[in-house]
């Protein structure tokens, strides 16, 4: 026993993938400088090292977090696996009593005080709802198809989703959307991926032009781009699981030629709000799709037609969360990321200042701690959620697309560890781990570039802080573990 | 469903999107930092405050040296909102002599945004402008207790003497049109807005300097950018000596007070202004400081018009003294000879049509005629050039080849002098009589043009240029007032001679005459002891009484000082011309007058012309 237990040690070393580690270090490294960059004040000849600052600060939590990683590399890869739904429920506890633990800060309850430190219970929370996912979904006889396993999927993510929201922390609570894609992977249809992409097209494209009309025709842009695309993708599903192009065409010829010619009418003749013909249009086509259904014995037009109500449902009640349910603050960030209101020293100031840090960077960049915007407090939160700017300042273009290589280095190669686990939990939690980083830098640096919603959450190894840095640390330490151990465990088991 | 081997290929899906989402990014990171330069500049202007250091401006000073403008320092008052609070307002307002009303308006324009678009709560606003040192001791002793409020040292210009006003101009803010036509000037920069300040703006502004300072969101100055690497220090703006006489420019506002009119003098030699006044005139003085919008309002309304300068921007008939351009232009046409002689009975009388003229010896050759400024002269002599069919083929010919000498001795356009606003009389052509007359006119149609009536109007700076270059006989150089600019050369259009059209013997003609006026004809009164005098009076005639017109120079042999005056509504040229002339042209020469001149121009100065109220 103890032999082998001193071989496996032996193992983890010889088998760890040291490309993330490199990958890893480089990142630490590359946002350490930038933490330098954002915190450093051109008043005070402050030293970089020093723990007063931000800077020598971060050193510490980086220093632990290389502590931290060394240990979960020396514990067994087989706890995880054992106390997955055990850690899960510990992190459910600790979520649920952080709002009541918590002080109000910025209006959120979810930083806890223990001593001098304080830490983000929501940021653990991702690695315990991964394990869990993993170890669920690896037990016998699992099947995503069967609605009962669906469903306590869905639960094991929502569970903590509504937990990190009583907080107030919706950003950090939208991560766990990322875990879609390990759904995805472990057979989850991709209609379901397309149904979510089409509800984001809806919703982008409805709220943008919802307040703007057609020419002579007193119908919103909106709503008419919405139930087009509504009636052009079920054309297209139709087409492609039923293969009946017979059906797709009589739907897009009567269907689209009765919109056109309204259309036509309305704008020519006497003008008059287009959508009811067109709500009608959809209405005829979801019941020539239950028609068919019945008649050629088919399910899938059926649930093309439930698509299409989906769809339309979708619709008018994101329409209506958006303007009665949501926060004014909520909304307006929403409305600035659409266009729809262009403030730039208001709601629309974050962005525009990072666009501006980030442009005057220009292709090289204006070098390390010379950067203007970030120092000067043009950028908010230039050390966290905004870190990506002193990037894109001070290291130019080359550094800050060489940034999103490392990070897609990363994606990549977790991508290649969790397809060569030998077994389901393994790669379940590998996609896991995967998904949060890809979700993590898609939203951070796409609010920073202005093109996602400023939806406040950090981007991994860059922002300051210790428990982003702890959490993102334990996230892929874990894997790394795991991986270590894949040739191992078998020849132990 | 889908089988093992079809889920494990959803890797390339999943890793696909990582790779289409990295590559957006980046391609949105090329479009943001190099495709464009806005962001750039929008950084800079963000977080680079600029703030620039003033240079001084040059100082003026008159041909001996003598100190006529000059920088003196006055004092803003600044006021920080964020650091103002348990401010006495009452005290404040009673220390800066300002009601509570005022203060109350201030602080809301301050606030504005609109009106204000720079405001920050953390820097330093603008709350008062251009305080003299005086009104400023009184509030720096209470400074201490006016929190957030701060004191910013200009230096604004101050003049030595009440005198030259027009000519040296003066300074204002810059107009909205000057910021866009000159990326040197910021809105609340100085710039000169008439006479020399004007035209030696270049010059006189110097160089401003400027310190690059980060700045934080917040507006507060966070340290300078780059250790001062690419600050500029200011250079101070360049000197001026103007060929002024100080003095002399004093006494010609003194003997034109209460009278409409211009003096202006000239260094023959170099073409210098020695003198350039305007009657009304006003202090400088008084456009300086707070006072100033109101000041020039004022005169604006003013039926005098003070800022007029009458010396380059008056036009009025130059009268008599025009003759003697007429005895050139003939001499050198061959028209007459100084032996020509014609007669002259009261007048020129022709085909109905008269000239009136004073009583005196007929017929007259050429000096007595410029002598006792005959009329019938002039005339008969321009009768004959214009009807001259063996030298010119019609009328306009002849025209237009007396036009050419009248341009070439400096009348009829701008003569180019270094201050703005000069204009340019008018000389007749052919074209403007065909259009007047439809084509049928001749000599005698025209011929009060050959006295200096009719359509010909001049500048007195072109009469007085006139009078130089009669004592150059047959050269001019462009008049200007700046003499030398520190470690500048002039402008050669300043020193390099302009001929006329007329050969030097027959100047010597002309001066003869014009020195038999000044013995035995019409300008005896400018017969001074120990100079040999040159002059020629006018009267020019207009709606109303006569304008008195002098023009002359002096001393004959060695010109030193050329010389115009103009009087509106003067009487004859006798009468206020030839008198104010000699005190002026004795002046200069001897560097002061004699006892009984000083009683002379004691009185000129008492004596005052009725212009009534009507409008001018």
């Amino acid at each position: 026993m103890e032999r082998l237990t001193d071989e496996k040690e032996k193992g983890v070393w010889r088998s760890l993938d040291w490309w993330t580690i490199l990958i890893y270090v480089a990142l630490l490294a590359f946002g350490w400088i930038s933490i330098c960059g954002a915190s450093y004040d051109f008043d005070q000849e402050g030293d970089i090292f020093s723990f007063e600052a931000r800077s020598g600060m971060q050193i510490i939590w980086i220093a632990t977090s290389f502590g931290l990683g060394f240990v979960l590399l020396l514990l067994s890869d087989r706890i995880y696996e054992t106390f997955a739904y055990f850690i899960y429920a510990f992190l459910l506890l600790l979520l649920f009593v952080t709002p009541f633990l918590a002080p109000d800060i910025k209006g959120s309850h979810s930083w806890i005080k223990v001593g001098p430190f304080s830490f983000q219970s929501a940021e653990f929370a991702k690695c315990a709802t991964a394990l869990a996912l993993a170890k669920f979904m690896s037990s016998y006889g699992y099947n995503i198809s069967r609605w009962k396993d669906f469903l306590v999927t869905l639960a094991l993510i929502l569970v903590p989703v509504v937990l990190i929201i009583l907080q107030r922390e919706t950003g950090s609570a939208l991560v766990y959307l990322a875990f879609f894609l390990v759904l995805y992977r472990e057979g989850m249809p991709g209609s379901v991926l397309f149904a979510g992409v089409s509800a984001v097209a809806y919703f982008v494209v409805g709220v943008r032009f919802e307040h703007t009309m057609m020419g002579y025709v007193p119908t919103s842009v909106g709503e008419f781009l919405v139930l087009a695309m509504v009636i052009l993708f079920t054309v297209g599903m139709v087409r492609v699981y039923c293969g009946r192009s017979l059906v797709a065409r009589n739907i897009l010829v009567y269907g689209g030629g009765l919109v056109l010619l309204v259309l036509g009418f309305s704008w020519w003749v006497i003008p008059f709000n287009v959508k009811w013909v067109m709500l009608a249009v959809c209405i005829g086509m979801v019941v020539y799709l239950c028609y068919m259904a019945l008649r050629e014995r088919i399910l899938h037009y059926f649930y093309i037609a439930l698509f299409a109500v989906g769809s339309i449902g979708f619709f008018y009640s994101a329409d209506y969360v958006l303007n009665h349910v949501l926060e004014e603050h909520q909304r307006v960030r929403i409305n600035v990321l659409l266009g729809l209101e262009d403030d730039p020293a208001g709601a629309g100031y974050n962005v525009n200042q990072a666009k501006i840090a980030i442009g005057s960077g220009g292709l090289r960049g204006k070098g390390f701690l010379n950067g203007t915007q970030t120092k000067l407090k043009y950028v908010p939160e230039q050390d966290t959620d905004f870190i990506f700017c002193t990037v894109g300042e001070e290291e130019g273009f080359w550094g800050a697309a060489g940034v999103l290589l490392l990070f897609l280095m990363l994606v990549l190669r977790l991508i290649h560890l969790a397809e060569r686990q030998p077994y389901a939990f393994g790669r379940i939690y590998g996609y896991g781990v995967m998904s949060v980083f890809l979700f993590h830098v898609f939203i951070n640096v796409g609010m920073v570039l202005g093109l996602t919603p400023v939806i406040g959450i950090p981007l991994p190894f860059f922002s300051y802080g210790g428990s982003s840095l702890w959490g993102f640390t334990i996230l892929l330490f874990v894997f790394l573990r795991i991986d270590a151990g894949r040739n191992l465990t078998r020849r132990n088991s | 469903m889908a089988g093992k081997y079809d889920l494990e290929k959803r890797k390339y899906v999943i890793g696909g999107v990582a790779v289409v989402i990295v590559l957006i990014y980046i391609v949105r990171l090329f479009a943001l930092q190099i495709m464009s330069d806005d962001y750039k500049k929008n950084a800079d202007s963000n977080a680079l405050l600029k703030r620039v250091q003033y240079p001084s401006r040059g100082v003026i000073t008159d041909r001996h040296g003598h100190l006529l403008v000059y920088n003196q320092p006055s004092y803003d008052i600044m006021v920080v909102m964020s650091e103002q609070e348990g401010v006495d307002t009452l005290d404040l307002c009673e220390s800066l002599g300002i009601t509570k009303e005022y203060y109350v308006k201030r602080m809301a324009e301050i606030k504005d945004r609109r009106h204000n678009p720079g405001y920050s709560r953390y820097t330093q606003q603008l709350f008062m402008s251009q305080l003299s040192s005086e009104e400023f001791c009184v509030f720096q002793e209470k400074l201490f207790r006016f929190h957030g409020f701060y004191v910013q040292r200009r230096s604004i210009r101050q003049y030595q003497s009440p005198h030259a006003a027009l000519l040296l101009g003066d300074i204002g803010e810059v107009s909205p049109a000057d910021v866009e036509e000159d990326d040197y000037y910021q809105n609340g920069d100085f710039i000169g807005k008439q006479g020399v300040e004007r035209a030696y703006e270049k010059q006189l502004r110097g160089e401003k300097g400027t310190q690059i300072l980060l700045r934080d969101a917040r507006g507060r100055i966070k340290g300078r950018y780059r250790d001062g690497k690419l600050d500029t220090r200011p250079v101070p703006g360049k000197n001026l000596t103007l060929g002024l006489d100080r003095d002399l420019q004093a006494l010609g506002e003194r003997l034109m007070e209460g009278k409409l009119g211009s003096i202006v003098a000239i260094e023959p030699a170099t073409g210098e202004i020695l003198c350039m006044v305007s009657a009304p005139t006003y202090d400088p003085r008084i456009m300086v400081g707070r006072q100033r919008g109101k000041n020039h309002l004022k005169m604006t309304r003013d039926p005098m018009k003070p800022l007029l300068n009458r010396a380059i921007m008056g036009q009025f008939p130059p009268g008599s003294t025009f003759k003697t351009t007429q005895a050139l232009t003939f001499l050198q046409e061959g028209i007459i000879t100084p032996e020509t002689a014609f007669p002259c009975h009261h007048g020129f009388i022709y085909r109905g049509l008269k000239v009136g003229c004073h009583g005196h010896a007929s017929p007259a050759k050429l000096v007595p005629a410029i002598g006792t400024s005959c009329n019938a002269y002039f005339c008969w002599g321009l009768y004959y050039m214009f009807s001259n069919r063996k030298k010119y083929k019609d009328v306009q010919e002849a025209m237009t080849r007396w036009k050419d000498y009248m341009v070439s001795m400096g009348f009829g356009y701008r003569l180019g002098i270094d201050i703005p606003g000069e204009k340019r009389g008018l000389i007749p052509n052919a074209q403007f009589y065909d259009k007047a007359y439809r084509g049928s006119w001749n000599g005698l149609t025209v011929i009060s043009i050959s006295i200096g009536q009719g359509e010909v109007n001049a500048t007195p700076l072109q009469i007085a240029n006139l009078g130089a270059t009669i004592a150059n006989r047959g050269y001019f150089i462009t008049p200007h007032v700046v003499k030398q600019i520190q470690g500048e050369t002039l402008d050669t259009l300043y020193t390099r001679r302009r001929y006329t059209m007329v050969e030097r013997r027959h100047y010597e003609t002309v001066v003869e005459g014009m020195r038999r006026a000044v013995l035995s004809g019409t300008c005896r009164k400018a017969n001074l002891p120990g100079i040999e005098v040159c002059g020629k009076t006018g009267t020019a005639q207009n709606r109303g009484h006569d304008h008195s017109v002098f023009m002359g120079f002096a001393p004959m042999n060695d010109p030193k000082i050329a010389i115009a005056v103009y009087v509106e509504n003067g009487g004859w040229g006798a009468d206020y011309g030839v008198p104010l002339g000699a005190l002026m042209m004795e002046q200069y020469l001897n560097g002061k007058l004699s006892p009984e001149s000083e009683e002379k121009a004691e009185m000129y100065q008492k004596r005052h012309i009725d212009y009534g109220t009507a409008d001018r």
